[in-house]
């Protein structure tokens, strides 16, 4: 049962997020994007991540994409605006990948395939009675240092993020 | 087989009955709406259509349903049809983890039900928030599908007005998690049984007061309701990001914003004002020896705090102007945000203080 769930969650993602380059419509490719995110979210739920795949959705899905909506309707994008000749780039971007999906596909160096325990057994039991007491104790004891390092990094992006948006703003007004 | 026949089956029943009371609720509402207003700028409201106009909700219905249904030309067809129904179906999906009454659980054919809700799942209170947030879409979409720069400017507006609401509603909503230690809403309601005093408006150690008044300004914000109904403005948009919609599609757009103001008054009665737990300890029916009868009493009173709830969001379209545009988003994130964060602070620090104590 688990796998046909996880076929359907895993083709979806594939499909999706293929679309989401390949549409030529922005809007398009904005909301080939959303079901993305929510089928990763139901990737997470199979996975007894109740809470990750809820934060997923409130984030990426309920703000941060409605602004990139935002972004792209006020925009207003012309269809051809949006294409240069980047085949290049994405040559050198897919070699890696190939690489490391025909390592990964042969068994090799960091394959799960034979040691799937992590997904089995595991500490999953005791987990996925209450995930989220679980990733909040995690959280504050174990990784309570590269927490904090996160949430400091983050603070310093958001206020950079005001002070140069407010610069902008006075001196397109002083003009 | 058989036992994933009857739990379907069992669901399918439950689901039914909740569609059925939220559409019922929302018949209601559109009458109540008029006759409130009605009664507060001193005239009757609608009284043609059966006594005392009560026939008038089923008359609303049957001239949407056969009204033309319109899609201009330049509208992208697609996502015009799509929008609406993108509006309605995270709302509804929202119902799911109400808890309507007593927690109890019973046995049909070897399989535990709970009659009062559809699925108890432990991070219920995400999972709605999860698909409010989503709500977003149908509006945004809906006002940029018409081609019509009235509807893409609500649209807009609506856009930047949820995120920045939202925000409000989930971070007034910790304090009660902090106070609750769950996520799961049949757990936050139970966690308030046994009088008023419990109930985590005004629970020791740290009152949900501020939090309360943060979360009815913030949803009456993110339901687009005066005076907080910038995405539909008249004097300015025509009608906001519905503008070019009309018949069945303005009906579902209709349909979900009253679905959505019944479900946050669902979550604030179970939130803050305990849920269906009555204002006293107990109930009286289970007192004068009707214990198997106490979930009517227990419904009665969820009931009661929604209603209650919703007659708040009339009677202030009934008293407020609307605001300006950046008058909302000064307030939403200037005054509201400060309120909503303090308080977080306040309840951590009262409730670590109050374990210490024990």
């Amino acid at each position: 049962m688990s796998l046909v769930f996880f076929g359907y969650f895993g083709g979806m993602v594939a499909i999706t997020s293929m679309l989401v380059v390949a549409l030529r419509n922005p809007v398009y490719s904005a909301l080939s994007l959303l079901v993305m995110l929510f089928h990763v979210a139901g990737l997470f739920v199979i996975l007894h991540a109740e809470f990750l795949a809820a934060v997923q959705v409130i984030v990426y899905a309920g703000a941060i994409l409605v602004l990139y909506l935002f972004v792209v309707m006020l925009l207003n994008v012309k269809e051809d605006d949006r294409y240069h000749s980047q085949w290049r780039i994405a040559a050198v971007v897919c070699v890696p990948l190939v690489i490391e999906s025909i390592v990964l596909l042969s068994g090799g160096a960091g394959s799960t395939g034979h040691d799937s325990r992590s997904l089995e057994s595991g500490p999953h039991g005791g987990i996925a009675a209450d995930n989220t007491l679980a990733i909040g104790k995690t959280l504050f004891t174990t990784y309570l240092f590269p927490f904090e390092v996160a949430s400091l990094v983050l603070l310093v992006a958001m206020i950079g993020a005001i002070v140069l948006a407010k610069r902008d703003f006075s001196e397109s007004r002083e003009l | 087989m058989t036992e994933f026949g009857l739990r379907l089956a069992i669901s399918l029943t439950q689901i039914a009955a909740v569609m059925g009371i939220v559409v019922i609720t929302v018949l209601i509402l559109t009458l109540a709406e008029r006759k409130v207003l009605g009664w507060m700028q001193d005239r009757m409201g609608p009284m043609e259509v059966g006594p005392y106009g009560i026939l008038q909700p089923f008359a609303d219905a049957i001239k949407l349903f056969f009204k033309e249904d319109i899609i201009p030309a330049g509208a992208n067809k697609f996502l015009f049809t799509m929008a609406p129904i993108l509006c309605l179906i995270p709302t509804f999906i929202g119902f799911a983890v109400i808890p309507w009454g007593p927690n109890w659980t019973f046995e049909i054919g070897g399989i535990s039900v709970k009659p009062f809700i559809i699925s108890d799942i432990n991070i219920g209170i995400l999972y709605i928030l999860a698909f409010a947030s989503l709500a977003a879409y149908g509006i945004i979409l809906g006002g940029w599908a018409s081609n019509s720069k009235y509807s893409l400017l609500g649209g807009l507006r609506s856009a930047a007005q949820i995120i920045s609401y939202e925000l409000n509603v989930g971070l007034s909503i910790v304090g009660v998690l902090l106070l609750a230690g769950s996520l799961s809403l049949v757990k936050i309601t139970d966690a308030q049984a046994g009088g008023f005093w419990n109930w985590f408006l005004f629970a020791l150690p740290a009152p949900q007061i501020f939090a309360f008044v943060v979360y009815v300004i913030s949803t009456v914000a993110e339901t687009n309701r005066v005076p907080f109904d910038l995405p539909e403005a008249e004097s300015e948009l025509v009608a906001g990001f519905f503008t070019e919609y009309s018949g069945l599609r303005f009906a579902f757009f209709f349909l979900a914003e009253y679905a959505n103001m019944m479900l946050v008054s669902c979550v604030a009665a179970a939130l803050f004002l305990g849920g269906w737990n009555a204002p006293y300890p107990g109930t009286i029916l289970a007192l004068v020896g009707l214990p198997s009868f106490a979930w009517v009493e227990n419904t009665m009173w969820f009931a009661v705090k929604t209603y209650s709830f919703l007659f708040l969001f009339f009677w202030l379209r009934a008293t407020l102007p609307r605001l300006r545009y950046d008058q909302l988003m000064r307030f939403g994130w200037k005054v509201m945000l400060p309120i909503a964060l303090g308080n977080i602070v306040v309840t951590s620090i009262a409730v670590f203080i109050y374990q210490q104590m024990k």
